[in-house]
């Protein structure tokens, strides 16, 4: 009974909070211009508005236009039902449930990428094909880092893992999956979120055929995405989980803000690289996250 | 072997592999003018006393590694008036792999090799080798003559690591007789790419190959 309790209020947790983030990226963007820009909850105002418009379907696409948002919503979710939260730790834990994690997040891409060539327009086709061959490298370094974590704590469940050391390589794998957390959710330097011109979006483009409800779906998925990334992120690297509960979760909401805060400066401070370049900035990371499992691997000097 | 030292070697390495990532001259010439002050500052620190021959040859490697050689370079860049962009033979993305493949095997190499036990656990041997094998990438791998300067730099770097290891033991000479040499030497490359500029109207070095009247 309080497992049940316990999953439906981690639910609900996840479904409310997630579109604060954007909003607070959005705000640290506004700051840094010297604008006052939209309200912090502007998501939640945007996400209601969509959900009261009707659907308009195209009479060439197949149930997989409306089914793809919603099986990656749900796969999204399912995700961010695994990560622990803190010191609490995870609610449903087995072991290799990072293997899962990670499996549900290729699902999630898949299913947007599907629904986004349904209705055959050439635009989405270029942005699905641009998110999953930035994909085959983002998640070669998420594995990576994952297996520098399950080296350095000899365990393959979540809430086993994320118990990190202080260390160079700690500060490796921020950076690595700092860089991760950016291609995943087509931040600025893998992607501009704020533009509107087809031929460089990545994952704007592949909802341009939707509106209305799935769009909302698509839209809170993507929000929950960015909040499952900073979550991970933050769990890997800072020692969370040997805190006190109310400590532990006042530490991850702070660690969590200070990762959106970074989004916004980077957003703000860097322009959009070139396609060409992407490849070698996820190199990048690959390769961070890589040193950091020989750093956990041999124990080495430095 | 104390964790400055450490630090700042595998500092350097990092700075190795981004040399190798970075796609523009002014920040490559950057890049290994930060490795060679990184390297300068060791002899310092590695000394348990403090002598004032090792703080003055410490002293005269950054000024010139840091200061000097990447004005020359940058003087070079200007005078010769190339465009900033830096053509690979072998891409970024390759060399890139390449030197963490390096730096990796540099690591496990030295491990094996039949140290002194006092330099048996640090990171000088393995730096070394690393530097000096990201110096023959990137002047196997760059087009432009001023990139081939870089890598050669780079070499050097790995070079001095090297003889970081022999420091109670060689005199500082040889390492000043080193940094002359390299002034001296990147002094003439700079002479010499401006004569390739003039005769063949780019530092593309591809064109070397071909005879002209």
């Amino acid at each position: 009974m309080t497992a049940a309790l316990e999953i439906v209020l981690r639910l609900a947790l996840w479904l409310l909070l997630a579109p604060l983030l954007p909003g607070i990226i959005n705000r640290v963007k506004a700051w840094v211009a010297g604008r006052r820009g939209p309200p912090v909850l502007q998501l939640y105002y945007d996400l209601a508005r969509l959900w009261g418009k009707s659907v308009v379907l195209s009479n060439l696409v197949s149930p997989g236009f409306v089914a793809g948002p919603a099986v990656a919503w749900v796969a999204l979710l399912a995700g961010a039902l695994l990560l622990p939260l803190g010191s609490a730790g995870g609610v449903i834990s087995f072991k290799g449930d990072v293997l899962l994690l990670v499996y549900l997040l290729a699902v999630a891409r898949f299913c947007t990428a599907w629904a986004a060539m349904e209705t055959g327009s050439s635009f989405e086709g270029m942005g699905a094909a641009r998110e999953v061959s930035f994909a085959v490298l983002s998640e070669v370094a998420l594995i990576t880092a994952v297996l520098s974590l399950s080296a350095l704590s000899g365990s393959v469940t979540l809430s086993g893992m994320l118990a990190p050391s202080v260390g160079a390589g700690a500060a490796l794998l921020a950076a690595g999956l700092f860089a991760v957390l950016l291609a995943e959710n087509c931040r600025v330097p893998f992607d501009d979120p704020n533009t509107h011109l087809e031929l460089t979006m990545i994952h704007e483009v592949m909802a341009l055929d939707h509106g209305g409800p799935p769009l909302a779906v698509i839209l809170h998925g993507a929000s929950m995405k960015l909040l499952l990334f900073a979550v991970l992120l933050c769990e890997s690297v800072l020692p969370i989980g040997q805190l006190s509960p109310v400590a532990g979760a006042a530490a991850l909401a702070c660690a969590v803000l200070a990762v959106a805060a970074c989004v916004g400066l980077v957003e703000s401070l860097t322009a959009r690289f070139a396609f060409r370049r992407v490849p070698l900035l996820l190199t990048t990371a690959f390769l961070l996250c890589l040193f950091a499992l020989l750093l956990a691997w041999k124990g080495g000097p430095g | 072997m104390n964790a400055a030292v450490s630090l700042l070697i595998g500092l350097a390495m990092g700075l190795n592999l981004l040399s190798l990532a970075s796609s523009r001259m002014p920040s490559l010439i950057r890049i290994v003018a930060t490795q060679g002050v990184a390297l300068g500052v060791i002899p310092i620190l590695m000394e348990g006393q403090f002598s004032w021959l090792v703080a003055l040859v410490s002293a005269v490697t950054v000024m010139l590694k840091g200061v000097v050689i990447p004005n020359l370079l940058h003087r070079a860049m200007r005078a010769v008036k190339i465009d900033r962009e830096i053509e690979p033979f072998i891409g970024f993305v390759p060399s890139l792999l390449l030197g963490a493949a390096g730096t990796i095997a540099a690591v496990a190499g030295a491990r094996a090799l039949p140290l002194l036990p006092e330099h048996a656990g640090s990171l000088l041997v393995p730096g070394a080798l690393a530097s000096i094998f990201t110096g023959f990438i990137l002047l196997i791998g760059r087009v432009k003559a001023i990139s081939q300067v870089c890598g050669y730099l780079v070499l050097e770097n790995g070079i001095y690591l090297f003889g970081l290891l022999l420091i109670n033991s060689t005199p500082l000479l040889v390492e000043s007789g080193i940094l002359l040499d390299l002034t001296v030497a990147v002094f003439v490359i700079g002479i010499i790419m401006d004569r390739i500029q003039r005769a063949f109207d780019s530092l593309d070095t591809r064109r070397l190959t071909a005879l002209r009247e």
